[in-house]
C-alpha cells in the first residue's frame, strides 16, 4: 500500500486532488479564504512541470485559465465571493465555448466584502446563475477533507468529459478544517481526459456533435488544423451566426449534454431515509452538523433521515421525488437566508411540508439548533 | 489580394464586416504580410482578440484564433503563451478594448514582458457601438457621447507601454504601410512583450463627427499629422501639439516571462 494517513487541510486536499486529476495550470488572485490553494499550487505545480501564475485580477485569472485549457492543459482557479463575482464574465465564455476548467469558490460571508474570514453558503444561486444568459454548469460541494480531494478530481473529470466549467463550491469551514486523510494510490484514481478529434481528419468542425452525445471532440491550439473560438453564438464550424435555427440548436445541445446525463452527474447520499418521517437536506460543512443532529435524534428513537447533496447543480430533483410517502417533512439546513430551499419546494410539488434552517451571521448551524427546529416542524399542528 | 497571401485568410468568410473606408482591412493586411515575410509557421501562430471592430479580424485569418471577452484578450493570450510557449501569440485589439476596459491587463502583460505581440487597431473611437469616445479620442474631438466636444485627456499608449515594462514599442499608421509592416516584423521577432500602436481610420463614426467623413480626407489628415520619431526629438511640446509621432520608440532585451518560468520549473524539480 502506497497510501498513508496524513493530517490535511481542505484547501490542501483540493490542490492534491487537482494535481492527481491532471491539473497542470493554475491562475489566480489572492483572496481569503482560498489563498492556500494558490500558495500550494505555486509550490507544487512546477514540480510536476505545470505552470502557476498570479494574475493582475480575478477576471484575468479566469481568462488565463481558459487560454491554457485551449492550449491543452487542465486548468483551475480558486477564489471566494468577491472574486467569484468578477470571474462570472469569463465563466460564461467557457460555458458557451465549451472549454473545460475548474473554478473553486471557498464561500465566505457576503454580500460584497462581507465577512472575509467567516463561513457562509450564500453563493448557491450565484454558482448556478452568476453569469448572464441560459447556460449549463456543474457544481459539486464537499463536506469532508477527504471528500474535497475526491470531488476536486470529480470536478476535473466532469469538466473534461462534458466540456463544461465545473465549480467546486466549498465553504470556509471545510476549506480550513484539518482532518485525517488517507490519499489513494494515484494509479487507482480514475482520470477522464477530453475527447480529441481523429488526428487523420482533414476538416475539423470544432462544434460538430460527431458522436451524437452532444459533446464535440476538442482539439488543442497549435496541434493540427487551425480553428476559431468565439464568445458569439456560433455554428458547428465555430464561426458567428445570428440564425435562429443555429442559436436554438446550440443552446439546446449545451443544456442537453448535461441534463441527459443526470445519472452520471448527480451525486448524493441518503442516510436513514427509508423509514423517516422527516428528512433534513444539506450540503458542505452544514451537513456535518446535520449528521450529528440526526445521530442524536435517532438514538432517541426519532425517525429522522438526511439527504446530503454532493452535486448541487444540476439540482437533484429526483433525490426528493424518490423519497417514500412516509416522509412528511423536509427541512433544508443552509448557511444563507434560504436559497436551496426554493429548489426543494419546487421538487416537493406540495407533497411534503418544507421548512428551512437558516443562519447568515458568520456562525455555523449547530446540531442543537437543528434538533430544536426539527422538533418544532414535527410538532406543528 | 496576392495569391500567395490567400492561404492566411479564411477567404470563404470574406467580405469582412467593416464599413467602406475603414482602415482595419489595411492593418490586417499588414499583419499578414509581416507574418508572410518572416515565413512563420502558420500552424504555430495563435491570434487572440477582444471585442470591437478590430477584434473581428481573427475570424478572417486562417490561424488558431480566439475571439474573447471585452478587454480580456491579453489575459487569455497569457494563459495560452504560458501553457504552450512554443506558440507565437499575437493579440489584435482596439483602442477601447486595450486602453479602457483592458487597461489593467495591458499594463501587467507589459510588466511581465511575456512574449506576445500586441497590435492595437487604434481608430480613436468605439466603432462597433457607433461612435462613443475612447481613451484615444483627442481632447476637443466630437463623439456620440461627447456632443459638446471631448474633455477627457487621451493616453499615449506607447509611453504607457514603455513605462509599464514592454520591451519593444513602436507606432505606425494605415497610411505608412511599408513602414508598418517592417515594425510588425520587428515586433514579431522580438523576444518579450511588443506593442505596435497602429493608427487606423474610422470615417463612418470618427470622421463623420469630426468633419472628415471621406476616407481620403482621413488619410490626408494622418499623412499631414505624422512626423518620424527622430524628427520629433528636436521639437518642443508646443510644436508637437496635434502631431502623431511614428516609428520605433523603444527596444530593450530583458528576461522573458515564459523563459523565466522554465527556470522556476528547473528549480522546483531540483528541490531548491
Amino acid at each position: 500500500m502506497n497510501s498513508k494517513a496524513i493530517l490535511m487541510q481542505g484547501n490542501e486536499a483540493c490542490v492534491e486532488g487537482a494535481i492527481a486529476a491532471g491539473m497542470r495550470f493554475y491562475a489566480g488572485y489572492p483572496i481569503t479564504p482560498s489563498t492556500e490553494i494558490a500558495e500550494l499550487s505555486a509550490e507544487k505545480l512546477p514540480k510536476v512541470g505545470g505552470k502557476f501564475i498570479q494574475m493582475e485580477d480575478e477576471i484575468a485569472s479566469m481568462g488565463a485559465v481558459i487560454g491554457a485549457s485551449l492550449a491543452g492543459l487542465k486548468a483551475m482557479t480558486a477564489t471566494s465571493g468577491p472574486g467569484f463575482s468578477l470571474k462570472q464574465e469569463n465563466i460564461g465564455f467557457a460555458c458557451l465555448t465549451e472549454v473545460p476548467c475548474v473554478i473553486v469558490n471557498v464561500q465566505r460571508g457576503g454580500p460584497s466584502t462581507g465577512l472575509p474570514t467567516l463561513p457562509a453558503q450564500g453563493d448557491v444561486m450565484q454558482a448556478r446563475w452568476g453569469t448572464h444568459g441560459d447556460h449549463p454548469i456543474i457544481v459539486v460541494s464537499p463536506s469532508y477533507v477527504k471528500e474535497v480531494y475526491e470531488l476536486t478530481i470529480r470536478a476535473f473529470n466532469l469538466s473534461e468529459k462534458y466540456r463544461v466549467p465545473c465549480i467546486l463550491l466549498m465553504d470556509e469551514v471545510v476549506a480550513h478544517m484539518r482532518e485525517k486523510v488517507e490519499l489513494p494510490d494515484p494509479s487507482s484514481i480514475k482520470i477522464i481526459n477530453r475527447k480529441k478529434p481523429d488526428p487523420t481528419i482533414k476538416e475539423y468542425e470544432p462544434y460538430k456533435d460527431c458522436d451524437g452525445d452532444g459533446i464535440p471532440p476538442m482539439a488543442n491550439f497549435g496541434e493540427g488544423i487551425p480553428f476559431h473560438v468565439t464568445g458569439l453564438i456560433h455554428d458547428i464550424t465555430g464561426f458567428p451566426s445570428t440564425s435562429a435555427t443555429v442559436t436554438e440548436a446550440l443552446i439546446t445541445r449545451l443544456m442537453k449534454k448535461i441534463y441527459d446525463n443526470l445519472d452520471d452527474i448527480l451525486d448524493y447520499e441518503s442516510i436513514f431515509t427509508n423509514d423517516a418521517d422527516t428528512v433534513i437536506i444539506s450540503f458542505g460543512s452544514t451537513a456535518r452538523s446535520v449528521m450529528r443532529a440526526v445521530q442524536i435524534m435517532r438514538r432517541e428513537g426519532q425517525k429522522i433521515g438526511m439527504l446530503r447533496l454532493k452535486t448541487i447543480w444540476p439540482f437533484a430533483h429526483r433525490a426528493i421525488q424518490e423519497l417514500s410517502s412516509q416522509v412528511k417533512n423536509l427541512i433544508v439546513a443552509e448557511m444563507n437566508f434560504g436559497q436551496l430551499v426554493e429548489m426543494v419546494k419546487a421538487s416537493a410539488e406540495g407533497r411534503f411540508y418544507v421548512a428551512g434552517i437558516n443562519k447568515f451571521n458568520g456562525e455555523l448551524i449547530a446540531p442543537n439548533e437543528i434538533i430544536s427546529r426539527t422538533r418544532e416542524v414535527r410538532s406543528r399542528a | 489580394m496576392r495569391k500567395e497571401l490567400e492561404k492566411y485568410f479564411r477567404t470563404e468568410k470574406l467580405p469582412h464586416i467593416w464599413c467602406p473606408g475603414c482602415g482595419h482591412g489595411i492593418l490586417t493586411g499588414a499583419v499578414v504580410r509581416a507574418i508572410d515575410n518572416l515565413k512563420l509557421d502558420q500552424g504555430k501562430i495563435c491570434i487572440v482578440s477582444g471585442i470591437g471592430c478590430s477584434s473581428r479580424a481573427p475570424g478572417y485569418l486562417n490561424f488558431n484564433t480566439l475571439h474573447t471577452t471585452h478587454g480580456r484578450a491579453l489575459a487569455f493570450a497569457t494563459g495560452i503563451k504560458l501553457a504552450k510557449p512554443e506558440l507565437k501569440v499575437i493579440v489584435l485589439t482596439g483602442d477601447g478594448d486595450c486602453a479602457a476596459i483592458g487597461g489593467n491587463h495591458f499594463i501587467h502583460a507589459c510588466r511581465r514582458n511575456i512574449d506576445i505581440t500586441t497590435v492595437v487597431f487604434n481608430n480613436n473611437i468605439y466603432g462597433m457601438t457607433s461612435g462613443q469616445y475612447s481613451p484615444m479620442t483627442p481632447q476637443g474631438a466630437f463623439a456620440t457621447t461627447a456632443p459638446y466636444g471631448n474633455i477627457d485627456r487621451s493616453f499615449d499608449l506607447c509611453k504607457l507601454a514603455q513605462s509599464a515594462g514592454a520591451t519593444y514599442v513602436a507606432r505606425g499608421t494605415v497610411y505608412h504601410i511599408p513602414q508598418l509592416i517592417k515594425l510588425i516584423e520587428k515586433a514579431l521577432l522580438h523576444k518579450g512583450f511588443s506593442l505596435i500602436d497602429a493608427i487606423s481610420i474610422c470615417p463612418t463614426y470618427f470622421g463623420r463627427k469630426n468633419k472628415m467623413s471621406s476616407p481620403v480626407r482621413m488619410m490626408e489628415f494622418i499623412k499631414d499629422a505624422c512626423i518620424p520619431a527622430k524628427n520629433a526629438e528636436k521639437l518642443t511640446k508646443e510644436e508637437l501639439a496635434g502631431k502623431i509621432v511614428i516609428g520605433e520608440f523603444y527596444e530593450e532585451f530583458a528576461p522573458e516571462y515564459t523563459e523565466e518560468y522554465a527556470k522556476v520549473i528547473e528549480k522546483a524539480r531540483e528541490g531548491k
